[in-house]
């Protein structure tokens, strides 16, 4: 009843205060760190100004009822994964942007897991133009793209889109809506190309409706946990990936004595504490006196005959088959030989 | 020195441009980590099929810089898809343009499984891609040995010298001697070089887990490798037995060349005779040769092709056991001092 008063006197003093309010009000209720209103229709002052009664109209009626103005159930427990492909594509079409562009936009490709969560394993750039506060999406192009990515892995389907810069913009919004059309709740990941706040900033949003019966009003991007996948990476090797260039792939070998090294160096770690405890220098702590106990107990307990017996014999397993190995060898250098020398005679 | 400058300078344009004609030999094969990440997910996630895909990059002097790659859908059999698989290919080229990516293709990736990639298909996709670009190469990924921590990549091209030969369908025995060729020789192993945009690293600094222990860590210090040994006799044996089939093959050649070898003698003995014969009777003497006697018909040379192959996997195999035994050796002594 009141919202329908005030409504009739935009503009008075009262209303700035009412809007403060519920500003504040739709804050504590999310609890967010991050805090976007976004209407499609603000540049319609008269429009914002219906939007804000709402609020405070909402406040009013929540007493009453609760279903007039409310966010879409939003499913609390969502996150995201994010493998590094993704991310070395999104940098990959950053550093080939165009003259001009100051972000990239993309398609993220993936599947939404059985527990909610969101697998991001693939991706694209869309090519887009930008004026002022529009944003203009090459439809045509991303499906033609989502089309042949289609082709190669069927069960990849749209997860959501990406957008290189420092959390959402003001342009976001419009661009998320028309995701929102290709698949239900999509993801928004944000990378900050330009290290603004010194360190990567790498963020993904989901929005959650603010709306009014059918009418949707705003939408509201909500930060999610994202995890990133390094087990990929991990099995390339930090090494490779991390700096600007190899020169060449290690092999088996050396990859071994990278790993022992890092063991090694680990043993060396856990005995210094170890001594370190003991002699009373450092404050022990169960949880780690505990995993050392665990650590020890799991090596299996063997008399030294016996763990010599299986060494030896393992050891003579491989040498056997190094010894084969070579046999062929030498069988097939033999047999090229003798069928040159058949052929001359 | 002024003398150089006086023979180097004065080169007509048509000098330098048949100059740059001549092509400065491969020498590495320049990839970026976004490619290997790329070509991993894919042979992983269809593992155990194997899957292709097409190398995107730049020829740059000796270096071929292979800056992305897209994946191929699984092929079919069916004509009318084929047809879909080359659109398919244009368009993804086409769209990967907009994006400027680099649109030169420069070869393509396959996965294998334990190295069995030496192929007839390989040699015969690789011709198609040599029609077309002057240098390509082939890279093989095999995901079965990323489960051992290591990072199994080779940049391959085969020789010139194979090409040839292969062009002119000889391989005769004959012809390989005068070239000299030998099953080591059809393919070449290039080095491959990885790199990353400084953007990356970056990240990829900021975004490496504290944990002194990776993934692949974990791989490298597993002890069980008889799986793959196992499956790796069993490939070798199979090879073996291939191998036996292609020798006997040439085997039968060679008996039924010295047959008809002896045939020919004793036939052209009787004819001397006979002639001396007529020759006596004072009658004109019979030619020496007659093409229509089935005992002249050339005998078709089998192709080494295969059995050269063959010898490749083979040899990539015992390579394989090799290795994964050198291994698994600083593995046990690794385990015994730990025990100890």
């Amino acid at each position: 009843m009141a919202a329908g008063l005030n409504r009739d006197k935009p503009g008075s003093q009262i209303k700035a205060n009412i809007y403060s309010q519920a500003h504040i009000q739709l804050k504590t209720k999310s609890n967010l760190n991050q805090f976007i209103l976004e209407s499609k229709l603000s540049n319609n002052p008269s429009s914002l100004c219906s939007l804000k009664i709402l609020i405070i109209h909402q406040r009013m009626a929540a007493a009453i009822e609760h279903t007039v103005l409310q966010f879409a159930p939003s499913s609390a427990k969502i996150s995201a994964k994010l493998h590094p492909l993704v991310l070395f594509n999104i940098c990959d079409c950053y550093v080939r942007r165009r003259d001009q562009a100051e972000r990239v936009i993309g398609t993220l490709l993936g599947s939404v897991l059985p527990d909610g969560t969101v697998d991001i394993r693939n991706s694209y750039a869309v090519p887009h133009n930008e004026f002022s506060d529009e944003v203009a999406l090459d439809i045509d192009y991303h499906h033609n793209m989502l089309l042949s990515h289609q082709k190669v892995n069927p069960k990849e389907v749209i997860v959501g889109w990406y957008s290189t810069g420092l959390g959402v913009t003001g342009g976001s919004a419009l661009i998320h809506e028309f995701y929102s059309r290709e698949v239900p709740n999509p993801v928004h990941l944000t990378v900050d190309t330009g290290f603004r706040n010194g360190e990567s900033t790498i963020r993904a949003y989901i929005t959650v409706n603010l709306c009014l019966g059918d009418r949707q009003l705003a939408a509201q991007f909500q930060e999610i946990p994202l995890d990133f996948r390094m087990v990929e990476a991990e099995r390339v090797g930090f090494d490779l990936l991390k700096s600007t260039m190899v020169d060449k792939l290690p092999t088996d070998l050396e990859g071994m004595e990278v790993s022992m090294h890092r063991l090694l160096a680990l043993i060396d770690d856990v005995y210094l504490y170890v001594d370190n405890v003991v002699e009373g220098r450092v404050e022990p702590d169960n949880e780690i006196g505990r995993f050392i106990a665990d650590t020890v107990a799991s090596l299996p307990k063997f008399s030294p005959q016996a763990f010599d017996k299986l060494v030896n014999d393992n050891l003579q397993d491989r040498l056997l088959l190094v010894y084969l190995a070579s046999i062929t060898r030498t069988q097939l250098s033999l047999a090229e030989k003798l069928n040159t020398a058949a052929q001359i005679l | 020195m002024a003398t150089t400058n006086s023979n180097t300078v004065p080169r007509s344009f048509l000098q330098v441009a048949s100059a740059e004609e001549v092509a400065s030999p491969l020498r590495v094969v320049q990839i970026e980590g976004l490619v290997i990440l790329k070509i991993i997910k894919h042979c992983k996630e269809f593992s155990p099929a194997l899957v292709t895909g097409q190398l995107l990059g730049l020829d740059v002097g000796s270096v071929l810089e292979v800056t992305n790659c897209f994946p191929f859908p699984v092929r079919e059999e069916d004509e009318e898809i084929e047809a879909d698989g080359a659109n398919y290919q244009l368009d993804m080229m086409k769209c990967l343009r907009e994006v400027n990516v680099d649109n030169n293709t420069v070869g393509w990736y396959q996965s294998t499984m334990f190295g069995s990639f030496q192929q007839v298909e390989l040699i015969e996709t690789f011709m198609n891609y040599q029609e077309n670009i002057r240098r390509c190469v082939c890279i093989i990924y095999d995901p079965s040995r990323s489960n051992q921590g290591g990072l199994a990549f080779k940049a391959l091209k085969l020789s010139d010298s194979f090409m040839d030969l292969y062009r002119n369908n000889n391989f005769t025995g004959e012809k390989l001697r005068e070239k000299n060729l030998s099953w080591v020789d059809i393919f070449e192993e290039i080095p491959i070089k990885v790199t990353n945009s400084a953007l990356i690293t970056a990240f990829m600094t900021e975004l490496e887990g504290d944990s002194p222990v990776a993934q692949c860590d974990y791989d490298r210090l597993q002890l069980s490798t008889n799986q793959f040994m196992e499956s790796n006799m069993e490939f070798l044996m199979d090879c073996m037995e291939d191998l036996t089939m292609e020798q006997q093959k040439f085997q039968y050649y060679y008996r039924s060349l010295s047959r008809q070898q002896s045939q020919q003698q004793a036939w052209l003995q009787k004819r001397r005779a006979e002639n001396n014969a007529r020759k006596a009777a004072g009658e004109e003497p019979l030619p020496e040769e007659d093409p229509s006697n089935p005992v002249f018909k050339l005998i078709p040379e089998p192709s080494r092709l295969e059995s050269f192959l063959i010898s490749n996997r083979i040899a990539n195999y015992c390579n394989q056991i090799n290795g994964v035994a050198g291994q698994s050796f600083s593995r046990l002594y690794l385990m015994k001092a730990l025990h100890d």
